[in-house]
């Protein structure tokens, strides 16, 4: 947490949503410290042969931009305008009515009005009434127009870098407008002009070159799995394998990598870890990690719809070259937006992939006849289901779970039961957060599309009060001591929002709390979890 | 880039302090970071930290995570966090020169 940043209170007391004095028009923008995310590094935005490269910063005047780039913002925006239909009839058909103004976390944490979907669509729409439409061209701001300036320019950056493209907004919207695919848009007109942010473009680079966004190599990748591995033969006694690159297998693993890396994700790993070697054991499951294929995030989705198909295309490459049936993805949340509605229209048909069959249960996942990836809580919620897993929720009884729902697998790809159906059969205390604020209408945890860096903390501390408020109500009215979540951006956002917000609550994968209460044969006795922490009430008993 | 001195030295560092380059870290660069963290004085423990940061950084291209860090040092997080009072991110990988690391992270 940054030294200068308010005290959670303190935000708190600070936010006023009396919008200025002036029209939105009038009202310059200012790049305040905290809300904005540092500029790309020129070497990352070179690697992947992005746009201009080179160093600038947002808080300078000069940007260092081409020549010619309002001439390449206006030539960008109409190729967009012919290739997605969607993005035409987004900017033609809102007639301002508010209903999403209040729905967006960034505007309720922030309390600028530009900040409400409505107004951060309308920040673009003014400049394409003026360039592409007769009554704009003519009228002017009567009818709502401006022209694109420099100040226009670092305006559109300034919010749709504040814009984390959670989508709570087009659930409330009578005509359905995506505001994502808007923020998607400016985006790719940014990398255009070479504005990217650096805590997107760097990830892009790594993993373009070495297969995920940290940027880990294959003997590392390995390495760290190995070092889970230790730690799961020190609290079970089981020692689990993993298979690297193994060629005919049957399925092909893929989750974020920063769950490889960083806490808590790091444990979730150790649950799939876990899970694979039980049912390796129990049915002959024959699945392998790929050191190439090793990310299943897509910060190319916050780049362009060219960057994203770049990377997503490793995975189906990979699965190709191994031979495999099918792809089991990992609790990654935009991975799946990328997946269910870009993918096959994008890198597919994988039609060298077979039709998803649980080789344990014999489920099909019809949904993912398209895609060939089903989302590991779809395949374990099955396995449960068929009464396949030998389960102990007792070494999970001292924790009291709800459940925040990612944006992109709910809102995404309508993923809502499943995760649930894990948790209850896993957990004896699960409490739902109110109406409003999960499934479709879930939060976002504020640090979402790659804005989960260090230096803009104001904005995403800002971002997470609303998601943080719910939990705070669960905690407050049934203790709840635990946020589970299937994404690992969450992983890591919430966990430093609960840290600011409700300090009392932690954060965990779904996966983990699976390889908490599952047995596995020759265990010795479990008295800690898979963060090595004794299980209250357990301490010196088995656990059965 | 912005630019710090010491010890007669110059390093261009990023926006959050970090050096440009693993390859321009020097005795100077550690006391540098020691200053601008509030260290007050280098023990072997920091010194412990900063080249098993350095080794594993020079294997594997990338900081190990913080639970490897924990248990090849032996120190618990909240020991290092004695040590370096931004963490093992900002202010042991800073010491060390390593780069920051960036994703879902």
């Amino acid at each position: 947490m940054p030294d200068d940043l308010f005290k959670s209170d303190e935000l708190l007391s600070k936010l006023d949503p009396t919008p200025p004095q002036t029209g939105w028009m009038d009202t310059p923008v200012q790049i305040r410290k905290g809300m904005y995310c540092y500029a790309s590094n020129p070497k990352s935005v070179e690697y992947v042969g992005l746009p201009n490269a080179r160093a600038w910063n947002p808080l300078d005047d000069d940007w260092k931009l081409p020549e010619n780039w309002e001439e390449i913002i206006f030539e960008g925006f109409r190729e967009r305008l012919d290739r997605f239909r969607s993005f035409k009839v987004f900017m033609d058909i809102c007639v301002r009515c508010g209903a999403c103004a209040d729905k967006c976390h960034s505007f309720i944490g922030t309390g600028d009005p530009k900040n409400m979907p409505v107004l951060r669509a309308e920040l673009l729409r003014s400049v394409y009434r003026k360039d592409f439409t007769t009554a704009g061209k003519i009228l002017g701001k009567l009818a709502g127009s401006r022209k694109l300036t420099l100040d226009v320019l670092k305006e559109w950056w300034y919010y749709f870098f504040q814009c984390t493209e959670c989508r709570r907004c087009s659930v409330f919207c009578p005509f359905g407008i995506d505001t994502a695919e808007i923020t998607m848009m400016a985006r790719e007109l940014f990398n255009l002009l070479g504005l990217n942010i650096d805590w997107i473009a760097t990830p892009v680079a790594n993993c373009y070159r070495t297969g995920n966004h940290l940027g880990i190599q294959p003997h590392a990748f390995k390495d760290m799995l190995d070092f889970f591995v230790d730690d799961i033969e020190d609290i079970t006694g089981v020692h689990v394998e993993p298979s690297f690159n193994k060629k005919g297998a049957d399925i092909l693993f893929i989750t974020p990598s920063s769950d490889i890396f960083a806490d808590p994700g790091t444990y979730t790993t150790m649950g799939y870890l876990i899970l694979f070697h039980f049912l390796k054991e129990q049915y002959g499951f024959d699945i392998t990690w790929s050191t190439y294929a090793s990310e299943g995030g897509n910060f190319g989705s916050f780049t362009s719809h060219e960057t994203m198909k770049r990377l997503n295309s490793k995975m189906y490459a990979e699965a190709q070259r191994l031979g495999v049936k099918w792809i089991l993805g990992g609790e990654c949340g935009h991975m799946w937006r990328v997946i269910h509605q870009y993918m096959d229209t994008m890198n597919g048909p994988a039609d060298f992939l077979a039709e998803p069959v649980s080789p344990i249960t014999g489920t099909k996942f019809e949904n993912a006849k398209a895609t060939k990836v089903v989302h590991i809580t779809e395949f374990t919620a099955d396995l449960i289901k068929q009464g396949k897993l030998d389960l102990n929720p007792g070494r999970n009884d001292h924790l009291r779970v709800t459940y925040h729902d990612s944006c992109n697998t709910s809102r995404g790809m309508g993923l809502l039961d499943e995760p649930r159906y894990i948790i209850k059969n896993t957990c004896k205390n699960f409490y739902e957060m109110p109406r409003n604020t999960i499934r479709e209408q879930t939060f976002c945890c504020g640090s979402g599309s790659g804005l989960n860096a260090g230096e803009n903390m104001e904005l995403r501390m800002a971002g997470s009060l609303p998601r943080a408020n719910a939990v705070k109500y669960v905690h407050e009215k049934h203790d709840v001591n635990m946020l589970a979540c299937i994404c690992a951006i969450d992983r890591a956002a919430l966990s430093v929002a609960m840290e600011y917000w409700v300090p009392d609550v932690d954060v965990t994968g779904v996966h983990e709390l699976v390889g908490n209460a599952l047995n596995l044969s020759g265990q010795n006795e479990r008295t800690t979890d898979l963060r090595s922490e004794p299980i209250p009430g357990l301490e010196g008993d088995d656990g059965e | 880039m912005p630019e710090v001195e010491y010890g007669g030295e110059t390093f261009t560092v990023d926006e959050d302090g970090f050096i440009d380059s693993y390859d321009n870290w020097s005795d100077n660069w550690v006391n540098h970071v020691k200053e601008v963290e509030g260290i007050e004085e280098l023990t072997d423990e920091h010194r412990l930290v900063v080249k098993i940061l350095q080794e594993y950084y020079e294997k594997n291209g990338i900081a190990p995570m913080v639970r490897v860090l924990a248990k090849v040092t032996g120190f618990k997080l909240k020991h290092i966090y004695e040590l370096f009072p931004s963490g093992p991110g900002k202010g042991a990988c800073k010491m060390a020169g390593l780069p920051k690391p960036t994703g879902c992270v």
